[in-house]
């Protein structure tokens, strides 16, 4: 199979290709090269243990790979410390290896005054996908969060609205970008059809969007938490073709 | 909704000389018989289809009379699902995607796609490449902010400056053209150069357009700027403060509006911008009319850029001459064994990363534009991620309208900037 | 309507319109009435992506739509006649162009422009809609990504051409839409499935065009049909 990568098999993914590595990050730098950004080193002062590995990745940029038990002390002490003040959080992402690897968490953090900048990624086993959410830090990682919950299902403790926010909020067919999901949707065409036309117009409006203690009239889906619709049969090919 | 019923008090007016009762017998004499109207705040429903939200965005508005109590922001109406088809796509082929995405400005996302990608992959563009691709960015920049002054005159009621701003992007268009065969979605980078070397008078061509944008940005700007309409509708229209705006992730004009001198060019530069002479405008209050400035004076500072960048573009070879990454030429192709077999890899399998990943972030016309690619050793990623700036600038739209009429939500979501298709991806 | 003859002062059988065919003054009214919608189209420009830029630029002044009549563009459904679809629709937005669709009044065309309106165009993905046409009646398709302004005016054109052949004596036939229909995909399941389906270009085609005999060339990673 893996002689195979030709372009005319442009529906398969990438999962056969270098699956030697356990995750896609750079060389792990030998100790000099921790002196040369100046939060690792302080980093790793503070939190010990807690900061598990550090990589250099494309030249120049620096990950620190820290534990989801201490990932918001770790974040809050990055944004907080006048040396570092990581004031800007750019994005957070997720990313998500397959084959029951487990997925990262990835913060990508910026200084604006001491205009550096890093990134800090946390494992998470794909059996307990839950972190603290850094809301209380950086309000932009409102919606950041919430996407990496509509796209990859990972809960974030603490979250102040955490709902769907690109799939619709009925959406019964799982977490679009996780290497499980096929790229077409697990239901058919008709039937993706089907429910995105069945929707009442209340069915537009979620319990945010009203003041408390008033529901919309949601007409719940009988299907949801059933057996979605099986697309292929068992015997096709699994390729994404 | 259900209506509450009308509670009357009855008031007394010796003066006419009658005895006002209400006819069931109401509360005894001296009391108002004016109405007291109770109310309950209306939830209405801007979009997603609606003109003047600049793409399938929807709002839901609690209003008290004009007043916006509550602002609920829904997206994911245009969601295109393109992170998980860039995973089934080679590194070439994403480049077509990223047209798609901000489909105002493709260039600038064709240029930081690439630049991410070769990042990661540890290779170095030649210098022709590096000026063009600025030139590209630059030229980009104002044909974005271009539509953005169109719609921003719509929504404040004047018409005129729509068709002057399209009429100098009929001009953008037709160099996109010239270059690409295509207006909008150009796809002209590749991994390690661009599609194809600059057509001759294409050059001419930008620096026409440069003279000739900032004689209609005068036009516009003396119907606009001291306009009476305009100042009333957007000063202290949509405040933010600095800090607020840097813990909620503002970025590009939006944040500089708020007195914050952050540029990726200045602050991270890349491909040489530290040595290109050009300001960055900084606003002072943080409202709409700042966000109107600073974004105007961007177009005349990209302009200086552009005529920077155009007289320095030196002459060599577009493309790296890396033959694991950019395809031979056709002599070499057909008179060279080696260049063949490179030829029939690149064509039949693509180009292919080494493991890696790069988290590349440009200063794009609508704030910071960030490419986090993730490669584990093949010809397509395993994770290709946008950081949208709009998707950031637009979370933070319910904090600026609130409490606010419903006149000036439609303002404030003018002045971000926003466009759909890089936010919901 | 038309089948209940009318001999409301023209003594022609089948009342003024003619009950399904049509008589002189039919074809005078109709070249009248078509006449005048055609040159005063209003669209409503259900504009979600790139294709809404060409659209606006469409409207611009290089290439003109008012010199159609088409520069009133409609925000409002209940006042429009053309319903413009630019640019790619997900599933999420399927309710909504619908619902676009059902407020417009009689008479109303539809304009699938660009490839994403038309069959998906380059997102065979989850969250998208394949082709406009599993949801509303589309009258014209205009490809391209995205069709250039031109493409836009030639599409909008035939949509005239369209109007010219229409004739009021088949009004009912043409206009009257069942209340049922109201909200629901206009395909059912077999047909959002053969709308959606790979063709074209499409490496794993294993459906042939009608045109050549059907010799199923096996192919390994062949869906089965």
């Amino acid at each position: 199979m893996r002689g195979e990568d030709r372009m005319s098999d442009e529906m398969t993914t990438n999962s056969e290709g270098g699956g030697e590595a356990v995750t896609a990050g750079g060389r792990a730098t030998p100790d000099a090269a921790e002196g040369v950004h100046p939060s690792v080193s302080a980093l790793r002062d503070s939190f010990g243990d807690a900061v598990l590995r550090h990589e250099v990745v494309a030249g120049d940029e620096h990950v620190v790979f820290v534990g989801e038990e201490n990932s918001f002390e770790i974040l809050r002490w990055l944004r907080d410390e006048p040396d570092h003040l990581y004031n800007f959080l750019s994005d957070v992402t997720a990313v998500d290896y397959g084959e029951g690897r487990p997925i990262q968490v990835v913060y990508q953090l910026y200084s604006i005054p001491h205009r550096h900048a890093l990134r800090v990624k946390v494992e998470l086993p794909v059996s307990d996908l839950e972190i603290d959410s850094v809301v209380p830090l950086w309000q932009c990682a409102n919606w950041l969060e919430r996407e990496v919950y509509d796209m990859f299902g990972v809960n974030f403790r603490g979250h102040p609205d955490l709902r769907r926010i690109l799939m619709p909020a009925n959406y019964a067919e799982g977490h679009p970008l996780r290497k499980d999901f096929p790229l077409r949707g697990r239901f058919s065409r008709a039937e993706q059809t089907r429910r995105a036309l069945a929707q009442e117009p209340e069915d537009h409006y979620v319990g945010t969007d009203f003041g408390p203690g008033r529901d919309p009239q949601v007409v719940p889906w009988p299907e949801i938490g059933g057996e979605p619709v099986p697309v292929r049969s068992p015997d096709s090919a699994e390729d994404e073709s | 909704m259900s209506r509450r019923s009308v509670e009357y008090e009855v008031k007394q007016r010796p003066e006419l000389g009658v005895d006002f009762r209400p006819l069931d017998g109401g509360p005894p004499a001296g009391v108002s018989a004016e109405p007291l109207l109770d109310s309950e705040n209306m939830l209405i429903n801007l979009g997603p289809q609606h003109p003047a939200t600049h793409g399938v965005l929807r709002l839901v508005l609690e209003l008290d009379g004009e007043t916006v109590v509550r602002c609920i922001p829904h997206i994911g109406y245009l969601h295109s699902s393109f992170e998980k088809l860039g995973e089934y796509r080679t590194w070439n082929q994403i480049v077509t995607l990223t047209d798609r995405m901000d489909y105002l400005a493709p260039l600038i996302y064709n240029c930081a796609y690439v630049m991410a990608v070769e990042k990661m992959m540890g290779v170095e563009v030649t210098e022709r490449c590096k000026v063009t691709r600025v030139i590209m960015m630059e030229l980009d920049r104002i044909f974005s902010h271009l539509l953005w002054l169109g719609t921003w005159a719509i929504d404040v009621g004047a018409f005129t400056p729509f068709l002057y701003s399209f009429q100098e992007r009929e001009k953008v268009y037709r160099l996109h053209e010239a270059y690409t065969g295509a207006r909008i979605t150009t796809s002209a980078t590749r991994v390690g150069g661009m599609m194809a070397d600059l057509p001759q008078g294409w050059a001419e061509g930008v620096r026409e357009f440069a003279v000739g944008v900032i004689e209609t940005l005068d036009e516009v700007e003396a119907l606009l700027s001291t306009h009476a309409i305009h100042l009333g509708r957007t000063q202290d229209v949509g405040v933010i403060s600095a800090e607020d705006a840097i813990n909620c992730g503002f970025s590009g004009p939006n944040l500089r509006a708020s007195g914050v001198p952050y540029d990726l060019r200045k602050d991270r530069p890349y491909y040489d911008y530290e040595t290109y002479d050009f300001e960055v405008p900084i606003g002072e209050n943080g409202d709409c009319y700042d966000r109107y400035l600073v974004r105007m004076e961007e177009m005349r500072q990209s302009v200086r850029i552009l005529h920077q960048a155009l007289d320095r573009l030196p002459d060599g070879p577009m493309d790296v001459d890396d033959p694991r990454v950019v395809l031979p030429t056709k002599t070499d192709l057909m008179n060279d064994m080696a260049s063949m077999i490179h030829h029939f890899k690149l064509v039949m399998e693509g180009v292919k990363a080494p493991p890696g990943e790069s988290y590349f972030a440009v200063e794009g016309s609508k704030g910071e534009l960030g490419m986090y690619v993730v490669s584990a050793g093949g010809s397509k990623p395993i994770r290709w991620r946008v950081r949208p700036p709009s998707f950031v600038n637009l979370s933070v739209i319910p904090k600026l309208v609130e409490g606010g009429l419903l006149a000036d939500v439609i303002m404030v979501n003018a002045s971000l900037d926003i466009v759909l298709g890089e936010i919901d991806r | 309507m038309s089948d209940t003859p009318r001999t409301s002062g023209s003594g022609l059988p089948g009342g003024l319109f003619g009950s399904g065919t049509p008589t002189f003054l039919t074809t005078k009214v109709d070249f009248v009435v078509n006449w005048s919608r055609r040159n005063s189209l209003w669209p409503m420009p259900f504009g979600t992506a790139c294709c809404a830029i060409e659209m606006m630029a469409s409207a611009a002044s290089t290439h003109d739509l008012a010199r159609f009549g088409m520069e009133r563009m409609s925000f409002s459904p209940r006042q429009a006649d053309v319903l413009i679809c630019a640019g790619r629709v997900p599933y999420k937005l399927a309710p909504v162009l619908r619902r676009i669709w059902d407020q417009m009044p009689q008479p109303k065309w539809c304009v699938s422009m660009g490839a994403c309106a038309s069959s998906g165009g380059v997102f065979d993905a989850y969250s998208m809609v394949q082709g406009i046409d599993t949801i509303v009646p589309v009258d014209v398709y205009i490809p391209g990504c995205p069709p250039r302004p031109e493409a836009l005016i030639y599409g909008l054109i035939m949509i005239q051409e369209k109007i010219r052949g229409e004739t009021l004596a088949e009004h009912a036939a043409n206009r009257f839409e069942d209340p049922a229909a109201v909200a629901q995909p206009i395909a059912d399941a077999e047909g959002v499935a053969a709308l959606s389906g790979p063709f074209g270009n499409s490496t794993n085609q294993n459906r042939t065009s009608g045109f050549v005999p059907a010799i199923p060339t096996e192919r390994p990673r062949d869906r089965r049909p």
